[in-house]
């Protein structure tokens, strides 16, 4: 771990526009929640539908690609990047530099955002809130890794990322049976389920066991890792324009 | 002291030969990689600075491979081309992280006395992205000054530069050659070149077209033969005017016009409207085909 490379990529990470979609992203995420609260009256049945399928299906995703590839993938793009590798630093002290503080920064914004929408929807006694939010957590780390990997091996990452968290996990998931399985969501719902079994309420349901969602969730976040080191230890970048 | 040796390197993107077969040593001073654009240079710097791996061959300094050996970032100082920084930092926190990243033992120092030398103290701390593109040149100058290097890399550095500036940066550079570093600069300006460097190595197309000392190479610029495209209301009496006038060396007869080539570019140039005159024949259009410096540099590869 390098501090001045940490300290780089948090400041490029939050002074950049992405903060403000980010908190576009939480603040609609927190408009939806109200909504569903004013309509069903809190009913935790309808709130568990839009913390899982809206918040953790389809925003925390798209937070976590912004945040992934906001650590890196724009410093490959103006060649900025330079002035990093250029330098006596383990490329591998380099990655993990940076998904540390992508991970800490994504951690944080996904786990808040969805606990404090699964309060505003309703809950039963904070155990959505709580379910969903390691959930969240542990989603965020592999999404953050497998993002980042993306932005280190093309140049278009956040169209490619869009394609797995919409089209792969988002689409495809809801009419191939086997694609389910293969996906971050599931995984790490895997825990979230397990956490509310016995809870008529909250339907909390995963394509795998708790188990394998973990082993899975591990394996996707070292192996994202690895082939980010190896991809930037020969990263070629344009020394002109 | 420090020496960049490259043994029959060679660079392919595809199908498309960057580089093909260089072999060249570059030592302590100040050497210009000359080229016309696209001829292979920032794919040779690339290469030098352990950015990009050799298709075939060994790019090495002190004869120590560069590609997948960022240990040897700290004897090179590299200065590339693209104008990207840390736009939200000032100067000063943007070089002090570049000291830190060297890991030296005192940061702050290394950096003001880095700012000193490109005379950029009195801007330090102004945000770069407000900098004029001389003053982000000279920052970059000081992030690879900053930790000293043996060796110094630079990608078109007086690109962009006000005459004042370069002058500057001129004066810099000679005085880390003189001081013993190894200092490679890119230009595609033979002028820039001539001012400041000692030797320079020649690169067209790829290939390595010349190298040894600028007069030398100069003097094979300036005394090659002259083409010049001619059109006029009757070229083939033209032809035979200039060719038995003899101020020229060979005419050919081309869809457009004519084709000539002087040994003598002053001669020539003074008796094409008398042979045109005398011979009752209106030149419509004579442009000289070789000004442009690809051409110079395909007479040198073509040698």
């Amino acid at each position: 771990m390098n501090a001045v490379v940490m300290r780089l990529a948090l400041q490029s990470l939050l002074g950049s526009r992405r903060v403000w979609i980010l908190v576009g992203l939480s603040a609609l995420l927190f408009a939806v929640a109200a909504l569903s609260r004013w309509g069903s009256g809190g009913a935790v049945d309808v709130s568990t539908g839009v913390i899982t399928n809206f918040g953790f299906g389809l925003l925390v995703p798209i937070m976590c690609l912004l945040i992934g590839t906001g650590v890196i993938a724009p410093e490959i793009e103006d060649g900025s990047i330079v002035y990093l590798l250029a330098k006596p630093v383990p490329r591998r002290t380099i990655v993990l530099s940076k998904l540390v503080v992508a991970v800490a920064v994504a951690v944080a914004f996904c786990v808040a955002s969805i606990m404090i929408a699964a309060e505003i929807a309703g809950d039963a006694d904070g155990k959505l809130a709580l379910s969903m939010g390691v959930a969240t957590a542990l989603a965020s780390v592999a999404y953050v890794a497998v993002f980042f990997m993306i932005a280190v091996l093309t140049r278009n990452s956040i169209i490619v990322g869009l394609l797995y968290a919409l089209l792969w996990e988002g689409v495809l998931a809801g009419y191939v049976p086997g694609v389910r399985a293969v996906s971050i969501r599931q995984w790490a719902l895997a825990p979230a389920e397990h956490m509310v079994e016995g809870n008529s309420s909250i339907a909390i349901t995963s394509e795998v066991g708790l188990a394998t969602g973990i082993i899975m969730l591990t394996l996707a976040t070292v192996g994202s890792v690895v082939v980010s080191i190896q991809r930037l230890k020969v990263l070629s970048v344009r020394v002109s324009d | 002291m420090s020496t960049i040796e490259l043994v029959g390197v060679s660079r392919w993107f595809g199908n498309v030969v960057a580089v093909n077969d260089v072999t060249m040593t570059i030592g302590p001073g100040v050497t210009g990689l000359l080229g016309p654009n696209g001829a292979g240079k920032s794919t040779l710097l690339g290469m030098m600075s352990g950015f990009l791996p050799p298709s075939s061959g060994t790019v090495t300094i002190d004869g120590i491979a560069v590609w997948r050996n960022p240990a040897m970032y700290k004897e090179i100082g590299l200065v590339p081309e693209a104008e990207a920084m840390f736009d939200s930092m000032t100067g000063e926190e943007f070089v002090l992280a570049n000291a830190r990243l060297h890991g030296l033992a005192d940061p702050h120092s290394a950096t003001v006395a880095a700012l000193e030398k490109v005379e950029m103290l009195e801007a330090k701390a102004r945000r770069i992205g407000t900098f004029s593109k001389g003053m982000k040149q000279r920052i970059k100058m000081a992030t690879a000054l900053v930790h000293e290097p043996k060796v110094l890399l630079l990608d078109e550095p007086f690109n962009g530069m006000d005459p004042r500036q370069r002058m500057h940066l001129l004066a810099l550079l000679q005085q880390l050659g003189t001081d013993g570093h190894t200092v490679l600069f890119s230009s595609h300006i033979l002028e820039e070149v001539e001012d400041i460097a000692g030797t320079i190595e020649v690169v067209v197309a790829g290939r390595q077209a010349a190298s040894g000392d600028f007069r030398s190479i100069r003097r094979l610029m300036t005394e090659r033969p002259h083409q010049y495209s001619l059109s006029s209301s009757d070229n083939r009496a033209l032809a035979a005017a200039i060719i038995s006038d003899g101020s020229a060396d060979a005419v050919s007869l081309t869809a457009q016009g004519l084709d000539v080539q002087a040994s003598d570019f002053g001669r020539f140039v003074h008796a094409l409207p008398r042979i045109a005159r005398d011979a009752q024949i209106s030149l419509f259009d004579v442009t000289p085909a070789d000004d442009s410096l690809e051409s110079v540099f395909a007479y040198l590869v073509a040698r």
